[in-house]
C-alpha cells in the first residue's frame, strides 16, 4: 500500500490485514513499554488545514509509538494564498525528507491532489478531506464493531451480515461515507436515517437503506450497531431543520430508544459529541457505548496503517 | 507577399469542389470546378496558390465568447494572445466577455478593448457589454452608450454571474431592445449554488464536491423565456448544460419566443466522470454534466433547439489549477480545440454536416451578435474571412496546439478529429499551414 486515501477503493482482504495488524498494534499498546521500533528514522509529518486535536494527537501517538519523528504542521490559517499554499507546502515537506505526510484538510480531494502530484515522493494518509472521506475512522469503527462482536476471536474476521444504523447528517459526513464502503467490502448491512434535507441527492443509488424514521428503522432492522453523527449547530442556520429541539426529538438517541436497542446492540459515535442533541448523556454513558473504545482503538489503527506504509513493506516507487 | 490567393480545390460547406480567389480583404470569386468557369483562369501571376484538396473551407469562425482578460487580467490572457489562439483555431471573430478589470460597462473600456483588437490585427473583437455596473447585479450599466461608442455593442452580458434580480432582467431586456441590442445571460441561480463545485448528483455526493444542480440553471432559462415573450425582447442564453435547459429553449422556440442557446464544445464531448480524478482542469461553470446531458444538448444541436457553439475561453494561470479542487478557478480554454471537438463529437457522429457546422459555427453567431459584413456563404464578393480545415487529420490533442497564455484545456491526450490548416482574416492568412503569422507581419486594422 502506497497511499490510504479512501475506503472506496481498500480490498477485502487489506481492509482485515489492517484490522489483524492493528490487533497486533493494541497488544503493544497494553505493554508496559508501548512503543515499536518499527519505523525508527522516518519522519511522519501531520499536516492539518483544518482544526482537529482528537485526530492529531491519535496520529501523533501512533507515530511515536512506532519510533518515527514527527512533525506536526498547522496550516491553517496561513497568510499564503489557498492554491499555492498545498503545492508549496508539500514541496517544503518533500525537502525536508518526509516519509509520510498525514493530511487533514477542508477541502474533498486534497490528499488526493497530494498523492497524485510530483511535488512529493511520500505515503499520503487521509485523515479527512471535506465532506469526502476519513478511512482510518471507519477503520477504528469497524475494528471497534469486530471486537465487540467477535471478541479475542477476531483476527481474520469481516463483518458479514452485521447491521449498523447511521443516523444524522449524512450528507456532510465523511465518517458515514467512508463507513458505508469500509462496511459494504466487509460485509455489514447499512441503514441510513436522516432527515431528507440531510440526504445526499443520489444516495439512492448507494449500497445503502435510506430511512427518515428513526424509530421505524430501529424497530424493523434491530441494529447491532447504532452509530450517532454529530450534528453541526450551522446546519440549523442553512435551513437543513428547524431547531435543534425538533432533530434530538425526531432523530436523537435519548434514553427510551436507547431501552429499545438489543442488550448486545453497540452504540457509536465519532466525537465529539453534543450531549443532548443527538445523543443522551444517558446514551452516551451506558455500558453500550464504545466511544471512549473508539479512541483508543483510533491509536491501534492508525499505527497498523503508518506501519504498511512507512516500513520496509513499502513497495518501491519511482 | 501578394494580397491575391488561389485556394485550388477547397471544399465548400455544401459539398461542392471550388476554387476560391481571394483579392485584398474580398473573396473575388468561387468557382465550383465542376463549372469550368475556373477562378484559376483569372489568378493570373502574383498570386499564391494554396493546394486546398481535401481541405474544407468555412466562413470564418465567429466565437460568441471569449474571456480575453484584457484589461486586468493580463497573467491569463492579452487581446493578442487571446486573438492568436483564436486564429489558431479558425476564428476570425471573437465577442470579448465582459469580465474584465474595470469590468466592460463603459463606452471607454468597450472602445479600449476594441482597439486592442484591431491593432492585433488576428481576428475582429467586438466587445460585449456588462448588463450592470461592476457587474454587481444592481443597477443598469451604460447600455447606450456602450451601443453607441465605436465600439457599437449589440450583445450585453454579466457573464460569470447571473442577472438573477427578476425587475432587473426585465429592464434589461426591454432596454436593450432601444439599440437593437439583445441580452446574453449565465443562468445560474445563486442560492442554489452557493459555493458549487460540481454537477449535483450521486456522483458530488460520493466524492464530497459542493453539488451545482441542473434546476439552478433551468429554473433562470424558464423564467428568463418567458419574461423575453412578455416584453418581446431578445434573449440569448450562454452555454447550456443540461438536459432540462434543452427542453425548456426547445418548448420556448415552439412558442416563438425569440430566443437563442449556446452550447460550448466541452460541455458537448466530456461528462462529470472526469472529475473522479479531482484534476481542476476539469472544473468549469456551468458544470460538466451526466452522459444524459451531454447526447441531449448533441439532439439540441442537430435539430436546431441549440443555435450556436461558443467555446466559452477562459484562460486561467498555473497555480489557479494545480492545487486542491475547491480552491481552482473555473474555466477551460478552447479557441483551438473548438473546431476539432465540434468534428467528434457531431460531425463525425451524423450529427451535423459541415454546412451545419458553418451555420452554428460562424453564420448564427454573427446574426445573434449583430456582425455584419464578416460571415458568409461564400457569394463572390464576400468577406475574405475563411478557414480551411482538414477532415481526415486525427490527432491526440497536446499543449503544443495551444497558442494563448495558458494552459487550462482539459483535452490534453484526448484524440480528436480534423485540424485546421489556414485562416484568413479581411484577406490575410493569420495561420498558414497550421503555423501561426508573427505579430509584426499582421496588419493592424487601425
Ligand atoms: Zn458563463
Amino acid at each position: 500500500m502506497k497511499h490510504l486515501l479512501s475506503t472506496r477503493d481498500l480490498a477485502r482482504d487489506d481492509a482485515i490485514r489492517i484490522l489483524d495488524i492493528a490487533e497486533d498494534m493494541s497488544e503493544v499498546s497494553t505493554r508496559e513499554v508501548k512503543k515499536l521500533p518499527a519505523l525508527r528514522g522516518k519522519t511522519v509529518v501531520n499536516l492539518f488545514f483544518e482544526d482537529s486535536t482528537r485526530t492529531r494527537i491519535s496520529f501523533e501517538a501512533a507515530a511515536k509509538r512506532l519510533s518515527a519523528d514527527v512533525i506536526n504542521f498547522s496550516a491553517k490559517g496561513s497568510s499564503v494564498s489557498k492554491g499555492e499554499s498545498l503545492k508549496d507546502t508539500a514541496q517544503t515537506l518533500a525537502a525536508m525528507g518526509a516519509d509520510g505526510v498525514v493530511i487533514r484538510h477542508p477541502a474533498s480531494g486534497a490528499p488526493q491532489v497530494l498523492a497524485q502530484s510530483d511535488w512529493i515522493d511520500a505515503g499520503v494518509v487521509n485523515a479527512g478531506d471535506g465532506t469526502h472521506e476519513h478511512p482510518t475512522q471507519a477503520l477504528l469503527d469497524a475494528f471497534t464493531m469486530r471486537r465487540r462482536i467477535h471478541g479475542t476471536a477476531s483476527r481474520g474476521k469481516a463483518l458479514d451480515g452485521v447491521s449498523v444504523v447511521i443516523v444524522g447528517d449524512i450528507l456532510h459526513s465523511r465518517v458515514a461515507r467512508s463507513n458505508l464502503w469500509l462496511l459494504r467490502t466487509l460485509g455489514a448491512e447499512v441503514t441510513f436515517v436522516a432527515p431528507a434535507t440531510l440526504v445526499p441527492v443520489g444516495a439512492d443509488t448507494w449500497p445503502a437503506t435510506v430511512s427518515f424514521d428513526l424509530d421505524a428503522t430501529l424497530a424493523a432492522v434491530r441494529p447491532d450497531v447504532l452509530m450517532m453523527l454529530r450534528i453541526q449547530s450551522e446546519r440549523m442556520n442553512a435551513a437543513y431543520f428547524p431547531n435543534a429541539r425538533e432533530y434530538s426529538r425526531q432523530w436523537g438517541l435519548d434514553d427510551e430508544r436507547l431501552a429499545l436497542l438489543g442488550p448486545d446492540s453497540i452504540v457509536m459515535h465519532p466525537g465529539p459529541m453534543n450531549r443532548g442533541l443527538e445523543i443522551s448523556a444517558g446514551a452516551a454513558d451506558s455500558a453500550q457505548s464504545t466511544v471512549l473504545e473508539q479512541v483508543a482503538n483510533g491509536v491501534s489503527i492508525r499505527m497498523a496503517v503508518l506501519y504498511l506504509l512507512l516500513s520496509g513493506e513499502r513497495e518501491a516507487h519511482a | 507577399m501578394s494580397d491575391r490567393y488561389l485556394l485550388k480545390g477547397a471544399t465548400l460547406p455544401d459539398g461542392r469542389p471550388a476554387d476560391i480567389l481571394i483579392e485584398g480583404d474580398r473573396i473575388l470569386s468561387t468557382a465550383t470546378t465542376t463549372t469550368g468557369a475556373s477562378a484559376s483562369a483569372k489568378a493570373g501571376t502574383g498570386t499564391t496558390v494554396i493546394d486546398a484538396d481535401g481541405l474544407v473551407a468555412l466562413p470564418g469562425l465567429v466565437d460568441l465568447h471569449t474571456h480575453l482578460r484584457e484589461p486586468g487580467f493580463e497573467q491569463s490572457e492579452t487581446v493578442l494572445t487571446g486573438t492568436r489562439a483564436a486564429a489558431a483555431g479558425g476564428f476570425t471573430a471573437v465577442f470579448a466577455m465582459a469580465n474584465t478589470l474595470p469590468v466592460s460597462d463603459t463606452a471607454g473600456v468597450v472602445e479600449q478593448v476594441q482597439a486592442l483588437g484591431r491593432a492585433a490585427g488576428y481576428a475582429t473583437v467586438r466587445p460585449i457589454g456588462a448588463v450592470t455596473v461592476g457587474l454587481q447585479g444592481e443597477r443598469l450599466s451604460e447600455i447606450g452608450a456602450m451601443a453607441q461608442s465605436l465600439a457599437g455593442v449589440r450583445v450585453f452580458s454579466d457573464d460569470g454571474k447571473c442577472v438573477h434580480d427578476s425587475l432587473l432582467m426585465r429592464r434589461a431586456l426591454e432596454y436593450v431592445k432601444t439599440f437593437d441590442g439583445v441580452i446574453a445571460q449565465h443562468a445560474q441561480d445563486p442560492r442554489l449554488t452557493e459555493n458549487a463545485q460540481m454537477n449535483e448528483g450521486a456522483l458530488s455526493s460520493e466524492l464530497g464536491l459542493k453539488g451545482w444542480p441542473a434546476v439552478a440553471e433551468e429554473s433562470i432559462i424558464a423564467r428568463d423565456v418567458l419574461l423575453a415573450e412578455h416584453v418581446g425582447a431578445r434573449l440569448h442564453i450562454c452555454h447550456l448544460s443540461t438536459a432540462g435547459s434543452v427542453d425548456v429553449v426547445r418548448w420556448a422556440k415552439a412558442r416563438g419566443i425569440q430566443v437563442t442557446a449556446e452550447a460550448t464544445p466541452h460541455h458537448l464531448l466530456l461528462t462529470e466522470e472526469l472529475i473522479r480524478s479531482y484534476d481542476a482542469r476539469y472544473k468549469v461553470n456551468p458544470p460538466l454534466r451526466r452522459d444524459e446531458d451531454v447526447q441531449a444538448l448533441r439532439e439540441g444541436v442537430a435539430d436546431g433547439t441549440i443555435d450556436i457553439i461558443a467555446t466559452d475561453h477562459a484562460p486561467h494561470p498555473r497555480e489557479s489549477k494545480e492545487c486542491e479542487w475547491d480552491a481552482a478557478a473555473f474555466g477551460m480554454v478552447g479557441l483551438e480545440s473548438a473546431l476539432p471537438v465540434v468534428q467528434t463529437a457531431l460531425v463525425d457522429t451524423g450529427l451535423l454536416d459541415w454546412a451545419d457546422v458553418a451555420r452554428v459555427l460562424s453564420n448564427t453567431p454573427a446574426a445573434i451578435g449583430r456582425l455584419h459584413d464578416h460571415s458568409h456563404s461564400f457569394e463572390d464578393g464576400s468577406p475574405a474571412n475563411l478557414t480551411l480545415v482538414d477532415p481526415a487529420a486525427s490527432s491526440v490533442f497536446a499543449l503544443d496546439r495551444l497558442h494563448g497564455k495558458s494552459r487550462n484545456t482539459p483535452f490534453e491526450g484526448v484524440t480528436l478529429s480534423g485540424s485546421v490548416r489556414w485562416t484568413f482574416h479581411k484577406g490575410f492568412p493569420t495561420l498558414r499551414d497550421g503555423v501561426l503569422a508573427e505579430p509584426g507581419e499582421v496588419p493592424s486594422r487601425v
